[in-house]
C-alpha cells in the first residue's frame, strides 16, 4: 500500500513510535513571536534549561507591536510591554536569532517563514501558534503548539505527536479568474463544517491546486486550523522550488540540486489511502464572505442569509436578520492583512481595485503588509500611493487588525470587511463585527461603502 | 520538578462541577511573561470583591479555616475549556497539589501531571463524603494522598484511585515532559547525526 505525503513526512522524521501509535518527531525549525515565545524561553531560563539546537530558532516581534506608520517599536496594549522587553532580552540571553522592529526581516511570522526560506519543503516546523498550519503551503509539514509543547521542541528537538487521520480534499473544475483561494477556503469551511478536519491531517491536491501560485496555497492551508484539522499541506511542486529557491535560510546554491531532488519525492502514492478522499469541483464557487462569528457562517456573496435554528446568538452580536442578503451590507471599516492575506500578490490584487478610486469618508480603511519586506516591496512598486490615494492608512506589518489585544481596532459595534481569518466575537476588538473575505472583495467593498460582487468589476 | 510521593494537606472542597479554566484563571489575569506569580490571579473572579483587590469575605479561599489549602476538591468535568496552561500554574504557584474531582478534563490533566500536581478522580459519594468531613475542621482534618498506593485517606477511610501509568511515573519522579523524552537523548541524537549526512542542506542553509 502506498503512503500519504504526510506519513512520508513523518516517516522520515520518526526518532520514536510509541506503543500507543503515537511518534517522537524531530522537528527541524522553530518559530517563536513575542506573545508567546517570550513564556516558552523565560521559562526555559528561570528552569536553567538549554536550547538543543539555537541556530535553528527564529524569533520575530509581531502580535502586539503598535502598526501605526513610523512606529517607534513599543505597543498599544495595556501590559503588553513586557512581552516585547522579554522576547528581546531572552533572545539575546539565549543568543537566538531575531528579527526585531527595526529588522528588514520582521513581519508576521508566518508571513515571513516562507518569505525568508526558513519554511521549506519537506521540514517539520512548529510555533506557539494556531496558524502555524500555513506553511504547509510551501510543503512544510507545520502545526501549532502550546507552551509546554514549545519549551519541550526547544529542549530537546522532537514533539511527541499522535498518529493522524488523513483526509485529502481535491479541487477540481474549471477557476474563474475572479476565484481566490480565500473564496475556496471560507466555502470549503462553510459546507463541511468548521469542525470537519477536526484530528486530520489535510492535503490539498488536484488541478486547481496545482494551478495555483505557491502564496495562494498558503492562504489555503492558512485556514487549516479553522477547519479544526491538525494542520494542512500542498505537495511541493515546481511552482514551490521556483518560489524557495535563493531565499535568505533556504539551501546554499550548491545544495540545491540534491534538497530538490528530495522534495520532488515527497508526493501521496497513487494507491495511498487516506481516511477521507474529498472531490469538489470550484466552478460554481461564488466570491464569500461570512456574515457570523464562525468561519463556517459564510456565504456566497450574492446570497441569502440562513434561518437554521441555533444562529440566534451569532446574528444578534452581527446585527444582521436571516433571509436577507448580505450584498449591500453598508460597512464602516475594511482591513486588508493578517498571515492569510497580506503577501505581495493579495497587495497587487486589492491594489488593481483601488487605483484611481476613493473609500468613502464613512469608511475607516487600513492596510498593514504582513512583512517589512513586503510593505518595502509594495512601496518600491508604488501600491503604498495607490492604497493612500484611495483612502487607506498604509501601516507597518504587524497583527495588530487581526486580533485584539488592548491596542489598534475599529470603533465598537463596527462592521468590518477584513482579509483575515476569523471572525470570532470581539477579535478585532470589542463588538467589531468581522466579515472575513477576500483581499479583492475588501478592496471593491470599501471602495463602495457597502458588501460588494468582485464580479462587478473581475471577469 | 518536585516530585510527589505523598501529600498531607489542607483541602479547599469548592466542589463545582464544570470548573472551567477561565475561571481557574481569567485571561486578564495572563499578562505575566513567567508561570510564577500567577497565584495572585487565581480565581480572580470569586477571590477578590468587585473588581478590587479586596478579598472578597465569601470565597472560601479566603476564609481563615483554608489557609494553605493544597488539595482541590471539585465536581465534574474539571478544568473543562481553554488549553491554557496558565489556569495548572496558578494552581502550583498557590501552592496546591493535588486536585481530586468526579471526573477531570483531558488537557487540565496533563497539564496538572506536566507541572507536578496529581489529578485524582473518585467517585462521587467518596467526594462527598471528604468534603463534609474536612468541613468540619479543615487545618486539623487534612486530607493525605500517597501516590505510591494511590491511596487517598480521609474521613478514617482509604479511597483507591487509577493513574496512568505514565503519568505517575512523571509525578514519582518529578518529571516534566521534557525531562522524560531526554531520557531518550541518545536517540535523538543518533538521529540528527544520520540526518546530518542526509540531508545536509537544512543544517548548512542560512549559513553565510
Ligand atoms: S495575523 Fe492574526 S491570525 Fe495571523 S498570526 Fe497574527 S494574530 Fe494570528
Amino acid at each position: 500500500m502506498g503512503l500519504t505525503l504526510y506519513q512520508k513526512m513523518r516517516d522520515a522524521h520518526e526518532v520514536r513510535r510509541f506503543k500507543d501509535g503515537s511518534s517522537l518527531i524531530y522537528i527541524d525549525r522553530i518559530m517563536l513571536h513575542e506573545r508567546t515565545g517570550s513564556i516558552a524561553l523565560s521559562n526555559m531560563i528561570d528552569e536553567g534549561r538549554g536550547i538543543m539546537a539555537p541556530e535553528m530558532v527564529f524569533s520575530t516581534i509581531d502580535h502586539i507591536v503598535d502598526t501605526r506608520p513610523g512606529r517607534p517599536g513599543g505597543t498599544r496594549m495595556p501590559g503588553g510591554q513586557v512581552f516585547i522587553d522579554e522576547m528581546r532580552r531572552t533572545t539575546g540571553e539565549l543568543g537566538l536569532r531575531l528579527f526585531g522592529t527595526d529588522d528588514a526581516r520582521q513581519g508576521i511570522v508566518h508571513v515571513i517563514a516562507p518569505e525568508q526560506g526558513i519554511a521549506l519543503p519537506g521540514i517539520t516546523m512548529v510555533c506557539p501558534d494556531s496558524h502555524t498550519c500555513t506553511l504547509g503551503g510551501v510543503g512544510a509539514l507545520a502545526w501549532g503548539i502550546g507552551s509546554t509543547d514549545c519549551e519541550h521542541a526547544l529542549a530537546t528537538r522532537t514533539l511527541r505527536i499522535a498518529s493522524h487521520r488523513q483526509m485529502r480534499i481535491r479541487l477540481e473544475g474549471v477557476r474563474p479568474g475572479w476565484l481566490t483561494a480565500k473564496d475556496i477556503i471560507i466555502h470549503l469551511i462553510c459546507r463541511f463544517g468548521a469542525g470537519f478536519g477536526a484530528g486530520h491531517v489535510i492535503e490539498f491536491a488536484g488541478p486547481v491546486v496545482e494551478g495555483m501560485e505557491v502564496e495562494e496555497r498558503l492562504t489555503l492551508c492558512n485556514m487549516g486550523v479553522e477547519f479544526a484539522a491538525f494542520t494542512a499541506l500542498v505537495a511541493p511542486d515546481r511552482k514551490t522550488l521556483d518560489y524557495v529557491r535563493g531565499r535568505a535560510f533556504a539551501p546554499r546554491a550548491e545544495d540545491v540540486p540534491e534538497a530538490e531532488v528530495q522534495w520532488m519525492a515527497l508526493a501521496s502514492d497513487a494507491d495511498a489511502v487516506f481516511d477521507r478522499d474529498i472531490a469538489v469541483d470550484v466552478s460554481g464557487i461564488a466570491p464569500t464572505v461570512s456574515w457570523g462569528t464562525s468561519p463556517e457562517h459564510a456565504t456566497p456573496v450574492d446570497g441569502l442569509l440562513p434561518g437554521e435554528p441555533g444562529l440566534e446568538a451569532a446574528y444578534r452580536y452581527v446585527g444582521l436578520e436571516p433571509g436577507t442578503p448580505i450584498l449591500g451590507q453598508p460597512i464602516d471599516g475594511a482591513f486588508i492583512g493578517s498571515c492569510t492575506n497580506s503577501r505581495l500578490s493579495d497587495l497587487r490584487r486589492a491594489a488593481d481595485l483601488l487605483r484611481g478610486r476613493m473609500v468613502p469618508a464613512s469608511v475607516r480603511a487600513v492596510c498593514a503588509p504582513g512583512s517589512t519586506a513586503v510593505k518595502r516591496a509594495a512601496e518600491a512598486e508604488g501600491l503604498d500611493a495607490i492604497f493612500r490615494d484611495a483612502g487607506f492608512e498604509w501601516h507597518e506589518a504587524g497583527c495588530a487588525f487581526c486580533f485584539y489585544a488592548g491596542g489598534e481596532t475599529f470603533a465598537p459595534g463596527a462592521r468590518v470587511v477584513s482579509s483575515t481569518n476569523r471572525n470570532f466575537e470581539g477579535r478585532q476588538g470589542p463588538g467589531v463585527r468581522t466579515h472575513i473575505a477576500s483581499p479583492e472583495t475588501v478592496a471593491w467593498s470599501a471602495v463602495n461603502g457597502r458588501i460588494s460582487d468582485v464580479r462587478e468589476v473581475l471577469l | 520538578m518536585k516530585s510527589f510521593t505523598t501529600h498531607d494537606g489542607v483541602a479547599l472542597p469548592l466542589m463545582t462541577d464544570n470548573m472551567n479554566t477561565d475561571v481557574i484563571i481569567p485571561s486578564r489575569e495572563m499578562k505575566r511573561v513567567s508561570k510564577a506569580g500567577l497565584a495572585d490571579g487565581l480565581f480572580a473572579n470569586f477571590r477578590y470583591a468587585d473588581g478590587k483587590r479586596e478579598p472578597a469575605p465569601g470565597f472560601l479561599l479566603n476564609q481563615p479555616d483554608y489557609a494553605k489549602a493544597s488539595v482541590l476538591m471539585l465536581g465534574r468535568n474539571a478544568g473543562c475549556g481553554s488549553s491554557r496552561e496558565h489556569a495548572v500554574w496558578a494552581l502550583a504557584d498557590y501552592g496546591f497539589r493535588v486536585v481530586i474531582a468526579e471526573t477531570i478534563a483531558s488537557i487540565f490533566h496533563d497539564n496538572c501531571v506536566a507541572n507536578g500536581i496529581l489529578p485524582v478522580a473518585l467517585p462521587r459519594a467518596a467526594l462527598d463524603r471528604i468534603a463534609a468531613w474536612t468541613s468540619d475542621d479543615p487545618q486539623g482534618r487534612r486530607v493525605r494522598t500517597d501516590l505510591k498506593t494511590c491511596r487517598v485517606e480521609a474521613a478514617g477511610a482509604a479511597y483507591d484511585f487509577e493513574i496512568a501509568p505514565l503519568a505517575r511515573r512523571m509525578l514519582l519522579k518529578g518529571l516534566s515532559p521534557i525531562d522524560l523524552t531526554l531520557q531518550d537523548i541518545s536517540l535523538i541524537e543518533t538521529f540528527s547525526k544520520t540526518d546530518r549526512q542526509c540531508r545536509g542542506w537544512l543544517y548548512r542553509a542560512g549559513e553565510s
